[in-house]
């Protein structure tokens, strides 16, 4: 069965008479749902009577758009250049190792996690800085991860 | 009693080091009577001395705290208000008696001229600071005089490539159309550099009161900011600013009671670095992939919507005000004279002085480095400075007497760039430093051009391989090969500059690349295939440790007997070299 988009129509509808509206719409519906489903993004296609080609092509090109369910937090862990060298890749494995990710993993099967990599926070002088939700946290060493991450872990369960 | 004024460093680098906590404190403080007046303020620059307070309105005059902390901060405004000098880390007074005053002492302030000084949230604040005049001023000229005055000024785009400003103004001036766009371009994408954050965090205003100048002079009634959605605290204050100034008359219909009209838009990346390529990010807030199309023609003569549009960038935008109101002549006394004015760096990594900084075009990279960011962060010397993010390049020890302005750092074959600098120290391995921006414009290229979405895969690959051990001495010239095609065979600027890391490393430090791949051993003992740990065995007490944490299992020893590390199976993790209380592992 067709999953009901009907919710989408008022932020189609909002957008629909001006020009260059993809972008915010998408952000606008991803806010709202999470991340973009092949259906959501169909279904604006169908609304907007616009290719799901070029929907698809916007929505893969900008890092921002997710494809897949996001988990509660979004941990963001900088691999900027001032980041990369003040040992940015012993903050990910730790991050990594803390939320219990392997290989390619990027969401804890709890959904409570979703790590990702940014190319650089602007924090360049607090390095290595990693962000959750919106939140930064700087001058990090691997011990300091798990208690950062233990703040987002509890308190959330209701 | 004259009432103290407290005032916060609240940007993004401010509250990642706790400003917040600081700012609460005082807020809640200053409810219960505590008789100071409280304000919030942006980015002075000096983000390593974050979270910052500054003081005035006592005897003392104005004097600013470095690395404050909650449970200190009430005591010292106390010590303040009796005429005392806090006992704390004083790092600015009037009388240049603070720690870091002489951090500030080469430095020439125009585009941050208010940052860190107002309340960016502020209108009433910035008006009070000399905010608007020069628009007023503006009103009473003829568009084609304010060209003329940002031609005479010399300015150059401040984006990376450092065309005439003025010119390119004329150019959508003249274009044909009866509506016309002008663009700031907010889309910060160099890993490593901040200077626009902080410039829109801390002094909106300013950068908006450009882009109507801008408007007016070339004819355009219709922009947009063009800002990263990574920078959340940029767009609240942007969109706060555009609503004040709307409110105040500057913005929207008859302007400041004259007939021009100009509204100003917000538009928010979603993430693509090329998108700080002009046509891309036209193609962006079209609302399509943000690909870069084929020049001519120009944005000038068919931009957005195929209307003319000028694109400046936020440092450029954030330079007009100034120039306006000082005039020509005063500008071009700053700088050099091919490059006037100042440029805004952000100096980060090895670097004791980490922050934000503006400087004269002309000074010497020694003096950024060893006067204005206060030298290396630990004794490690220094080995290279790395300008110009992915398109730049990494600059040597022995040409630290090169001048900042556009010509002499593209002979060094970096660029200006927008203004990340990255310090590196003998820590760092140059050949990984290349991998890593390879890394970058790997994963950013759009993909339209063959040469840059292959290429620059091909270029990993090889620059991946060597950082392993597996080089070969032809991958150098491969390389070499691979960057000359890249440049020639791309169309925009990410393409091709994506090759200069590669091509700086390999002119500056081959001695590295050769020691990857003929000794297999890197220098600065960073990639971690080509390591080798052992156990000393005069400093080892045999506490286990090591043999404890080895993910492989391949240190053996008893307790208090000397470990051995079994070279075949280790797997060069460092597990053990990072647990080790005694110094006993040696890295090499």
């Amino acid at each position: 069965m067709e999953k009901d988009f009907s919710q989408l129509d008022t932020i189609i509808q909002a957008y629909q008479t001006k020009p260059g509206i993809l972008i915010p719409l998408l952000q606008e519906v991803q806010n709202l749902l999470g991340y973009l489903s092949k259906d959501a993004m169909r279904y604006i296609a169908d609304k907007m009577q616009v290719p799901a080609a070029d929907i698809y092509g916007v929505a893969t090109f900008y890092s921002m758009f997710k494809l897949k369910p996001q988990g509660k937090h979004i941990v963001r862990v900088c691999k900027g250049t001032a980041c990369h060298v003040s040992d940015a890749d012993e903050i990910k494995d730790a991050l990594k190792s803390a939320l219990r990710l392997q290989g390619d993993e990027d969401t804890t099967m709890d959904m409570k996690f979703t790590l990702v990599e940014v190319a650089c926070l602007g924090c360049c002088s607090l390095a290595p800085v990693i962000m959750i939700d919106d939140t930064t946290f700087g001058k990090l060493t691997p011990e300091l991860i798990p208690g950062i991450l233990q703040r987002y872990a509890f308190g959330d369960e209701q | 009693m004259s009432k103290i004024t407290v005032k916060v460093g609240v940007a993004s680098c401010g509250v990642a080091a706790g400003a917040m906590e600081v700012f609460e404190l005082l807020e809640q403080n200053r409810k219960t009577g505590a008789g100071f007046r409280l304000m919030r303020t942006a980015c002075i620059g000096m983000c390593f001395e974050e979270p910052i307070v500054e003081l005035s309105g006592g005897k003392l005059g104005n004097i600013s705290l470095g690395k404050v902390l909650p449970e200190d901060i009430l005591n010292n405004i106390e010590e303040y208000r009796q005429g005392k000098m806090p006992t704390a880390n004083v790092i600015l007074t009037e009388k240049h008696e603070g720690s870091r005053d002489s951090l500030l002492g080469e430095q020439t302030r125009i585009v941050l001229k208010n940052c860190g000084v107002i309340d960016p949230t502020s209108i009433d604040d910035y008006e009070a600071h000399g905010g608007y005049t020069a628009l007023k001023k503006v009103m009473k000229m003829s568009p084609e005089k304010v060209i003329e005055i940002i031609k005479d000024s010399g300015l150059r785009g401040r984006g990376g490539a450092g065309f005439p400003t003025g010119l390119k103004w004329s150019f959508a001036a003249q274009a044909k159309g009866a509506k016309k766009y002008v663009i700031c371009n907010a889309d910060e994408g160099d890993p490593g550099a901040f200077m626009d954050r902080s410039t829109l965090e801390g002094d909106p205003h300013n950068v908006i009161e450009g882009m109507i100048i801008g408007a007016y002079a070339m004819g355009a009634d219709e922009g947009y900011v063009y800002c990263r959605a990574e920078y959340p605290m940029a767009v609240k204050h942007l969109k706060l600013a555009i609503a004040d100034a709307q409110r105040k008359g500057y913005l929207g219909r008859s302007i400041l009671g004259t007939n021009f009209y100009f509204t100003l838009h917000i538009k928010e990346g979603a993430g693509a670095f090329v998108c700080g390529e002009e046509t891309a990010l036209i193609q962006s807030i079209e609302g399509k992939r943000g690909m870069p199309v084929i020049r001519p023609p120009f944005p000038a003569e068919s931009g957005l919507w195929g209307c003319p549009t000028n694109i400046n960038n936020v440092e450029t935008w954030a330079n007009i005000t100034w120039i306006i109101n000082h005039g020509a002549e005063e500008f071009k006394k700053i700088g050099t004279q091919e490059s006037p004015g100042t440029k805004v760096f952000a100096l980060a990594g090895k670097i004791a002085g980490s922050g934000l900084i503006e400087v004269p075009m002309g000074i010497s990279l020694r003096d950024i480095i060893y006067k204005v960011g206060g030298g290396m962060k630990s004794e490690k010397p220094f080995k290279a400075v790395q300008m110009g993010g992915p398109s730049g390049g990494c600059i040597p020890a022995s040409l630290l007497d090169t001048t900042v302005d556009y010509d002499s750092i593209n002979a060094t074959g970096a660029i200006m760039g927008s203004g990340g600098m990255v310090v590196m120290d003998s820590s760092t391995c140059m050949v990984d430093v290349a991998r890593f921006f390879l890394n970058f414009t790997q994963n950013e290229s759009c993909g339209k051009c063959t040469f840059c979405r292959i290429g620059t895969r091909r270029m990993l690959e090889i620059l991946t391989r060597i950082t392993k051990g597996q080089g070969a001495m032809e991958d150098i010239q491969k390389l070499r090969d691979l960057a000359a095609n890249i440049t020639k065979g791309s169309l925009c600027g990410l393409g091709q500059t994506a090759p200069n890391p590669v091509l700086t490393t390999l002119r500056y430090f081959e001695d590295e690349y050769l020691a990857h791949i003929q000794d297999k051993r890197c220098p600065a003992k960073v990639c971690a295939p080509l390591l080798k740990y052992e156990i000393i065995p005069d400093h080892c007490i045999g506490c286990t440790a090591c043999a404890r944490v080895c993910p492989v299992s391949c240190i053996s020893g008893k307790v208090k007997e000397i470990h051995l590390i079994n070279q075949d199976q280790c797997i060069h993790c460092g597990a053990c070299y990072s647990a080790c209380k005694f110094n006993a592992i040696s890295k090499g």
